[in-house]
């Protein structure tokens, strides 16, 4: 017999609202569904609004772990259209706060793995942990979670000696640390007994569904877009794409501490060669008309930004692949023939960042050769009168 | 006397429940950052509950999306009396950037009553400790 069960939009599982619904026999789950809409807050279109400038606030705003992706992946291709390139130090100062940017979302997703496998001293150890980089991103850029340290053509702020010597100082606490983390994760045997052979994505399968980022890595495939297509400073440091080839929640483990590791390693090469010169370059307040795609890789995966221009200071279309919404499909084929107790674990694991993923589409057949262009004023509209149409479920009656 | 001591409890140990509704994440995960140890409020008692039945303080981060408010409403109102609601963060005070946007609501007070604000884009964890020292001050 098969049974429903809906988990979400407000579940302890669940640290963002979204409604996912199981179909279990006994205890074994049959098929997923997630439905998403409950974080959709209409970013692109709020986009066509503003100005560049004040996009890059916008786009940090997507997501407020990865929120420095968004922006980098932003202003990337804002520069491209532009055509302008800015200074080195400038961009050594951009990826250097997107490797410590990595870092922290890395930890905290160790602690959130730890926490859903029922190992909360390792949650509590990790976010410890976390605020030694929290306060490295604080003293860089002046924020501990949206950092705007981007500006069109450059950073905003300048890096001296002293905040040098302290990251080199910090990195060397949090590289002993993680250290400790791998050996815990890959050896403590309570651990790795949770977490082994549970939400399997075999490496075919990571291939067919386009998985990407950690997940897709932790199946044996070695993709990432820093050593595929090498942007900015990438292509003149030197690191390692991990992979792993269990195919499991241990693997994604393995590969993020990993990760870690080889983080660690980029931006003591950041801090040992960052050039002299200028920070920011001058730019013009308008863009030439053109599209651009820019790609980057988040600390998820990889983050792709698509913008267009028609030649005003605004842009005319911002459209957001974050890495989450490409790994969704891999999530529903890790949660078949898993067990209900492993939900969480495997939602878990491909470090499920669901503001990043609400975005809206419109599905029209690609033969009709049909186009359409759609007002914030109509999509207004239609908001306003599908949710006064709904009427307003309140609680449940129970039954007994 | 029994009132003395409810009272007494719930300024010794409230429990918080955590609501998204339709944040970034980036005022959530301050507000993780302020129960684990470097800010620790789980000294003042405070513990982060899984369901709303079980919690006194409603801390909700983000603009209200129109898909979220009807949930909202529901959880608010399986809060036990007396419940307590604080809005982290910019947007759950005004709708901060996304104000304007078709699906947001623009502000947490828009649907249930707030009792207490704490600004920032996003709160710092420290302005979230202040924020609920300050609420069981008023109780």
């Amino acid at each position: 017999m098969k049974f429903q069960i809906p988990i979400g939009p407000q579940h302890p599982a669940l640290k963002e609202p979204i409604s996912l619904r199981m179909t279990v026999e006994g205890e074994v789950i049959v098929d997923a569904d997630i439905r998403l809409g409950y974080n959709h807050r209409g970013v692109e279109k709020v986009a066509e609004e503003k100005n560049w400038t004040q996009n890059l606030y916008l786009s940090e705003r997507i997501c407020g772990i990865c929120s420095h992706s968004h922006s980098t992946c932003y202003v990337q291709g804002v520069e491209k259209l532009m055509d302008i390139a800015p200074p080195p130090r400038g961009m050594y100062i951009r990826y250097l706060v997107s490797e410590l940017e990595r870092v922290h979302s890395h930890l905290l997703w160790l602690g959130v793995a730890g926490h859903e496998a029922g190992f909360d001293s390792f949650f509590m150890y990790t976010w410890r942990d976390r605020e030694v980089v929290m306060d490295l991103l604080e003293m860089i850029t002046g924020n501990r979670v949206h950092y705007a340290i981007n500006a069109v053509g450059g950073v905003r702020r300048d890096l001296d000696d002293l905040q040098k010597a302290k990251v080199l100082e910090g990195v060397k606490i949090l590289r002993e640390r993680s250290v400790y983390y791998f050996r815990i994760g890959a050896s403590e045997p309570s651990f790795v007994a949770r977490i082994a052979g549970v939400g399997v994505l075999p490496l075919e399968k990571a291939v067919a569904l386009c998985a990407v980022g950690p997940t897709a890595r932790a199946s044996g495939w070695a993709r990432d877009v820093r050593k595929e297509d090498p942007y900015a400073v990438y292509g003149e440091l030197e690191f390692d794409v991990p992979t792993a080839d269990t195919c499991d929640v241990l693997g994604r483990v393995v590969v993020r501490v990993k990760e870690l590791l080889e983080s660690y390693k980029l931006i003591e090469q950041m801090i040992h060669k960052l050039p002299e010169g200028p920070i920011a370059a001058k730019v013009p307040r308008k863009a030439k008309p053109g599209e651009v795609v820019s790609r980057y890789e988040a600390p998820r995966g990889e983050n792709l930004h698509y913008i267009k221009s028609n030649g005003t200071d605004k842009p005319e279309r911002l459209k957001v692949r974050a890495p989450t919404l490409a790994n969704y499909p891999a999530t529903v084929e890790m949660l078949r023939s898993g067990f209900i107790a492993d939900i969480p674990l495997i939602f878990a694991a491909i470090d499920p960042c669901i503001c990043c993923a609400e975005r809206a589409v419109v599905l029209t057949s690609a033969r009709s050769g049909e186009e359409s262009i759609v007002r914030l004023g109509d999509l207004r509209r239609q908001a306003l009168e599908r949710h006064q149409k709904a009427p307003l479920k309140r609680n449940a009656v129970w039954p007994f | 006397m029994l009132k003395k001591l409810a009272r007494w409890s719930r300024i010794k140990s409230p429990w918080i429940l955590h609501l998204n509704s339709g944040a970034c994440n980036a005022c959530d995960i301050e507000i993780v950052a302020a129960l684990t140890p470097r800010f620790d409020v789980e000294r003042f008692g405070i513990l982060l509950k899984a369901t709303p039945r079980h919690a006194d303080v409603l801390v909700a981060s983000g603009p209200v999306t129109r898909q979220m408010r009807d949930r909202i409403i529901r959880i608010y109102e399986q809060t036990p009396d007396p419940k307590f609601v604080i809005a982290v963060g910019a947007c759950a005070m005004s709708g901060c950037v996304y104000r304007g946007a078709y699906n947001i609501l623009g502000g947490l007070d828009q649907v249930i009553p707030v009792n207490m604000y704490v600004p920032g884009c996003p709160a710092r964890p420290d302005a979230i400790v202040d924020g609920v020292v300050k609420l069981l001050g008023k109780l």
